[in-house]
């Protein structure tokens, strides 16, 4: 009887510790936010006192579908040129470049369908799927879902879904299996090229009112959220060197300014959507603009090498 | 001996147990939160955890001048109402749930790209001494595709 007590008893403390240990892992963002130790604007001291005091952090990057559509409502024009060519993908094979260039291929593929080059959106869709396929991602793309595209390459709708389906996949399935700092790798990836093309687009005679320099610049709000993302997988010697280059990012947008008065939420009935009014001042000079797209590029071509 | 065996076992059947979890979150996030977004196209990001009753999440993201957002916020029906903030970054509120019934969308855009947070709080069935209700909350973001 006491031998059986014994045995429960122990059965009890694994469970303890292993519940603990699955906890501690649950809460790896939360636990990993105590080793912030990349300098934050003054304005986002009070975000980061937030972030180590909140049960559950997400930090959230735009995706590259929503990367991609915000370089075509700034109105720029396509260039298959500055795209990651897909006769590269053989040569990513550590799992730090395949997961970068699964974001890359992602933003690229979701350039490809907002333009609607049909052809390029299969053989980029392939590419991504060579990607997901190397890093173990089960299910991520499947052949089934590149013949559902080619059967539907004239439904934007049904393209745009199968687009957003399979990058949720590939993140929710390393998210979801351990492996977050491959999945902040990936999202990384398809941020960099997102501003890689954007900077590439921008046409230096036309810079004064140019919307997509204004989108180059909505991208500063974005890097404190993406050094946060990075940090969360810190000591992950992959991780640790993307810290440091977009490290160097940042220190470029630092010296672009944005002011917003405060925000005024209106709400229209007739839409049944609030809008957020506030107005914004920036003051992006063209050097600055040269600096950020040569360490951008700088970046993306260590991507894609 | 037989603690020794029993170890390996039952630490196998609580990592599967919390991968079959995530799975499920993922399976919720698709079946129940993705269908909220209605009209506007999901952005491919996921956003999913297990949250306890009176347990809080957040959310840090850009969002874009000229975008039509709609955010979709859904927790399992075992769980009590999802109420949800939105913060700027001054700690403003600009919208809370609450006022509108806990509904689990909401539709803005915003004249001026912003960095803004999202609280989501899974609120109490006020039970003591019950265990807590915990299950599955999706948090996911939809925009309109232009022309």
């Amino acid at each position: 009887m006491n031998r059986k007590y014994g045995i429960s008893s122990g059965i009890l403390v694994v469970l303890i510790v292993i519940l603990g240990l699955s906890a501690g892992c649950k809460g790896g963002k939360k636990a990993a936010q105590k080793d912030v130790t990349v300098d934050m604007p003054k304005d986002n001291t009070e975000i980061l006192q937030d972030i180590k005091q909140a049960e559950k952090i997400f930090n959230a990057l735009p995706s590259p579908l929503e990367s991609a559509m915000l370089i075509k409502s700034a109105g720029a024009m396509f260039e298959d040129n500055l795209l990651n060519p897909v006769s590269n993908v053989n040569t990513y094979v550590t799992n730090k470049s395949m997961a970068l260039n699964l974001g890359i291929y992602t933003c690229d593929l979701s350039i490809a369908s907002m333009y609607e080059q049909t052809q390029l959106l299969i053989d980029y869709m392939n590419a991504a799927k060579k990607m997901a396929d190397g890093l173990g991602i089960l299910k991520a793309i499947e052949q089934a879902d590149i013949d559902k595209l080619e059967e539907n390459i004239n439904n934007g709708e049904v393209i745009m879904d199968i687009v957003s389906q399979t990058f949720m996949n590939s993140n929710s399935y390393l998210e979801d299996n351990g492996q977050p700092a491959t999945a902040a790798m990936v999202l990384v990836g398809g941020w960099i090229e997102g501003l890689y093309i954007s900077t590439q687009l921008v046409d230096m005679k036309e810079f004064n009112g140019n919307k997509l320099v204004g989108r180059i610049i909505d991208q500063k709000l974005s890097i404190d959220i993406l050094l946060d993302l990075l940090n969360s997988s810190k000591g992950n010697p992959a991780v640790d060197e993307l810290m440091v280059q977009v490290a160097k990012l940042k220190a470029v947008f630092d010296k672009i300014k944005i002011d917003t008065t405060p925000i005024r939420p209106e709400y229209d009935q007739a839409s049944n959507t609030t809008i957020l009014k506030s107005e914004i001042k920036t003051d992006m000079t063209p050097p600055v603009f040269m600096e950020l797209a040569s360490t951008v590029m700088e970046i993306r071509n260590s991507f894609v090498k | 001996m037989r603690l020794l065996k029993t170890i390996p076992v039952l630490a196998f059947v609580l990592f599967a147990y919390s991968g079959s979890v995530d799975a499920q979150c993922k399976a919720f996030a698709k079946k129940e939160c993705l269908p909220e977004l209605g009209g506007y196209t999901h952005d491919g990001n996921y956003h999913a955890a297990v949250l306890v009753e009176g347990e809080e999440a957040e959310l840090y993201k850009t969002f874009y001048s000229d975008m039509e957002y709609r955010i979709a916020i859904v927790g399992e029906d075992k769980l009590p109402s999802i109420e949800f903030k939105i913060l700027d970054v001054n700690k403003n509120v600009l919208y809370s749930n609450k006022d509108k019934d806990y509904a689990p969308t909401w539709d803005f855009k915003l004249q001026s790209s912003q960095q803004l947070k999202v609280v989501v709080k899974v609120t109490s069935f006020n039970k003591p001494g019950d265990t807590p209700a915990s299950g599955c909350v999706a948090i996911m973001f939809g925009f309109k595709l232009k022309k």
